[in-house]
């Protein structure tokens, strides 16, 4: 009988051991969502309230699946928050001047604006790519840089103030939900799909995680490492300028400096969900895991009217070193609490 | 004092139920110099670290100077006079010699502020000890691995050392400086200091020992006079295996050269190389350190592209400006580092094979993953590469299987041409062995190989006919057939 649950337990232990970061975080999340349901279950478990978290994710949820990618390659994208804000105000600029002193607009316009965005996020991605592959910049210098660049263009544009005075077909359509669900979350999904099927069922997905691993290698593998370095960076600039649109109708204004502290999220998230900073780990699992946690964990939080929301940052910057002091014990076997070995 | 210096007699020791010594013995007189030989994983460096009181023995009884030692701590050892030199040398890049060499002495004082003048005094009676000229303000990492490797030695020697392991010492040194590193080990005998010396290399363990002892799969296989000890009967006690040397003669070439090089040219490098290389047949090329021989190989392969002279396969002139030109070409590379160039070693054994030809396993965007499946698996069993899963990360794997991985890389491709620089450099001598018989039935099938290397035995052995470099240039193409080892010396140097 001992015999058995120990079987039994060795079994449970082995689930958990053969993936960390999922089931550290699926724990981590059914004890908050019962928290939640212990002291707050009106305040939080209602439709309107899980609308609203998966209206807001998306817009961070897609920078972290750009951040994901790049830090897979081993290395980083400093400059989401910036593209996504450049690519808001230059879109918003567009829709103002199209509608004119009529403030009407057509749907038409709002198909346009997305390619639009999907080809700013393009170039400003490339511009990273080719100063990290070509230039040979550290990612996190170079993508410091041009994220400083976007988000200066940015206040050019807009004279540091905001852009609010477009029509509201725009924020009306995309803050919308199709049969209870929001347009955020659909567009969200859309790109989870397409980045978890280049990971996982390309070649581009196995390159990527082998260039992660160790650059030189993949050189003397005959892999060609600019190409998928500047795929990746442009792939992640995508992801940020969509991110910027989905910002653009949750505010319904575009502004240089929206979302500032998405740059420190999105990190958290992508080291949360178990990419490795160091390149060559991840899931995609994982990080789509991370970025619904984050948001239930601010929801609830602001459920509790005495935590000011000036906290949050202090509370994602505490988590982040949490989580990378906990990464460092499982991957290093370091056991906390037994017994050295005599 | 006793017969014996070091004496560690029937020592076993578990690493969570696997054995890794089963009760073994290894003897030191004074001032002898001792080879302590096995292939990797056979428990040399668990014994040294058992020695120097890294781990702790699970039994057996070890002495030193007639006294016996129960348990043996890391500053027990260094006080005994045990010094161990590792194959990192364990220094600090960051700092410069002086500081490297006293800061031991600095710490065991217990001083809070530097005295840069008696650090100076420290250094330079250490360095002294062995002759060893070196500049004691230039920072360590600027030195070669060599002089690395010597202040290494001097550290050593200021603890009153009488007994000096070094681990591995000869592994990425060049001929003049194992030279150089063996006159220093004879000066350290001159001076009663015992040396027990960890090395696989044969030719090293004749040259430099006295006396040798042979560890296999944990267990103590023998120990003797390094005078009644032979090429072959070395090979047997490391492998338990015996091997036919036989030097390899090609058994049909292609009538036209696969791989013909015209005067090629890298600045800075090497200059008017020229050669050509038959299907069927295996061309060593062999030089010192700085002969140009590894750049010629990154030539050929694209990633460091020549800058004059042509290059033809099959006939054709083409110009090879990247590893995708030379893929496309039919050249495989084994590069010369394993771990920082040939493997990407946490990732799957199945990715490092499939990774060069992944481009070909697709449908169309998707990856075939079944496709993918029965290559790796094919590779697997064709190049017994020793796992029991290809899931597992190539770093789990010996050195040996290792470099089955990277050549399976390349046979995956099917290359015409196959380049490999130091094909068996780190690996043990069974699979040196099999690597070689490997690219002689390849050579048979038809390929053209390309042998780099600085092993002169391994040269004569498989190759037919060898190219030696000097100084970037050409210095002699010969015939393995009717040549001896001190005539490419010759050249070589």
């Amino acid at each position: 009988m001992e015999n058995k649950q120990a079987g039994a337990g060795s079994k449970i232990k082995n689930i958990y051991k053969s993936d960390r970061h999922m089931w550290r975080l699926i724990i981590i999340m059914i004890l908050w969502f019962v928290f939640m349901a212990v002291t707050k279950f009106s305040k939080f478990y209602t439709v309107v309230n899980f609308q609203t978290m998966f209206a807001q994710f998306p817009e961070f949820g897609l920078m972290s699946l750009g951040v994901m990618v790049c830090m897979i390659t081993g290395g980083i994208d400093l400059s989401t928050v910036g593209v996504a804000n450049m690519t808001g105000i230059s879109m918003a600029l567009l829709m103002q001047w199209a509608s004119g002193e009529s403030q009407e607009l057509s749907p038409i316009w709002i198909l346009i604006v997305f390619v639009l965005a999907i080809l700013i996020g393009m170039v400003t991605g490339a511009i990273n790519g080719i100063l990290v592959s070509k230039v040979h910049i550290p990612p996190i210098l170079a993508t410091l840089g041009t994220g400083q660049l976007f988000t200066g263009l940015g206040l050019v544009m807009t004279n540091g103030s905001a852009i609010s005075g477009f029509p509201s077909t725009y924020a009306f359509s995309i803050n919308n939900r199709v049969a209870g669900i929001p347009v955020q979350f659909l567009i969200f999904v859309v790109v989870a799909i397409v980045m978890a099927f280049l990971l996982s069922k390309t070649t581009y997905g196995k390159k990527l995680m082998l260039i992660g691993t160790n650059e030189n290698v993949a050189k003397f593998s005959g892999l060609k490492v600019d190409h998928i370095l500047i795929k990746t960076y442009t792939l992640s600039g995508i992801c940020s300028a969509l991110g910027g649109m989905i910002m653009l109708a949750n505010y319904n204004s575009a502004r240089s400096d929206y979302g500032s502290n998405y740059t420190l999220q999105c990190i958290l998230i992508v080291v949360l969900g178990g990419v490795s900073p160091n390149g060559g780990k991840g899931k995609i699992s994982g990080v789509l895991l991370a970025i619904f946690l984050v948001r239930a964990l601010e929801t609830g939080i602001n459920r509790f009217p005495q935590i000011s929301s000036y906290y949050i940052s202090l509370i994602w910057g505490a988590v982040l070193i949490f989580v990378m002091v906990l990464n460092y014990f499982t991957e290093n076997n370091v056991k906390l609490f037994s017994k050295k070995k005599a | 004092m006793g017969e014996y210096l070091l004496r560690a007699i029937d020592i076993h020791k578990y690493f969570a139920g696997v054995r890794a010594l089963d009760g073994v013995t290894l003897e030191i007189k004074p001032g002898e110099i001792h080879c302590l030989a096995g292939e990797n994983g056979c428990g040399k460096s668990t014994l040294i670290k058992i020695i120097s009181g890294v781990y702790q023995r699970d039994s057996g009884t070890i002495e030193f100077d007639g006294q016996a030692m129960n348990r043996i701590t890391p500053i027990d050892a260094i006080m005994k006079g045990i010094q161990v030199i590792y194959q990192d040398f364990s220094i600090f890049p960051n700092l410069t010699v002086m500081e490297n060499l006293a800061i031991n002495s600095q710490l065991a004082a217990n001083k809070k502020l530097v005295n840069w003048k008696n650090m100076r005094k420290i250094a330079e009676e250490a360095v002294a000890k062995i002759d060893f000229k070196v500049d004691l303000d230039a920072v360590l990492g600027t030195l070669s691995v060599a002089e690395k490797q010597m202040v290494a030695i001097c550290r050593a020697l200021m603890f009153n050392a009488r007994l000096i392991i070094m681990d591995e010492p000869t592994t990425s040194l060049t001929k003049k400086e194992v030279q150089a590193l063996f006159k220093i080990i004879l000066q350290l005998k001159a001076q009663g200091i015992a040396i027990l010396f960890v090395s696989h290399k044969l030719d090293e363990v004749f040259e430099i020992s006295e006396r040798f002892t042979v560890f296999r799969s944990g267990k103590l296989i023998k120990t003797g006079n390094t005078a009644d000890l032979d090429d072959k009967k070395f090979s047997y006690y490391m492998t338990g295996r015996e091997f036919d040397v036989k030097t390899f003669s090609p058994s049909r070439t292609t009538e036209e050269p696969l791989l013909e090089v015209k005067n090629l040219t890298l600045d800075n490098s090497f200059e008017n190389i020229s050669f050509s290389v038959k299907g069927g047949e295996i061309l060593g090329i062999t030089g010192l350190l700085d002969s140009g021989r590894t750049e010629l190989a990154l030539s050929l392969f694209g990633m460091e592209p020549a800058t004059g002279g042509e290059i033809f396969i099959h006939g054709k002139p083409v110009k090879i400006t990247s590893p995708q030109v030379a893929i496309e070409n039919k050249i495989g590379f084994v590069p010369e580092d394993r771990l920082s160039e040939g493997l990407f070693l946490p990732q799957s054994i199945g990715d490092n094979i499939i990774i060069s030809e992944i481009d070909r396993l697709t449908n169309g965007i998707l990856m075939d993953k079944s496709r993918c499946k029965e290559e790796i698996d094919r590779w697997v069993k064709e190049m017994a590469i020793a796992t029991p899963d290809p899931g597992n990360a190539a770093s789990t794997l010996s050195g040996g299987n290792q470099q089955r991985i990277v050549l399976a890389k390349w046979l995956a491709c099917n290359p015409d041409v196959l380049i490999l620089n130091g094909p068996t450099v780190g690996v043990d001598i069974g699979s040196k062995h099999d690597i070689h018989a490997i690219l002689q039935e390849l050579a048979d099938k038809g390929m053209a190989i390309i042998i780099i290397s600085d092993d002169l035995p391994e040269v004569m052995e498989n190759c037919s006919r060898v190219l030696i470099l000097k100084h970037g240039r050409t210095a002699g193409e010969l015939s393995t057939q009717d040549i001896t080892e001190s005539m490419i010396l010759d050249r070589m140097m």
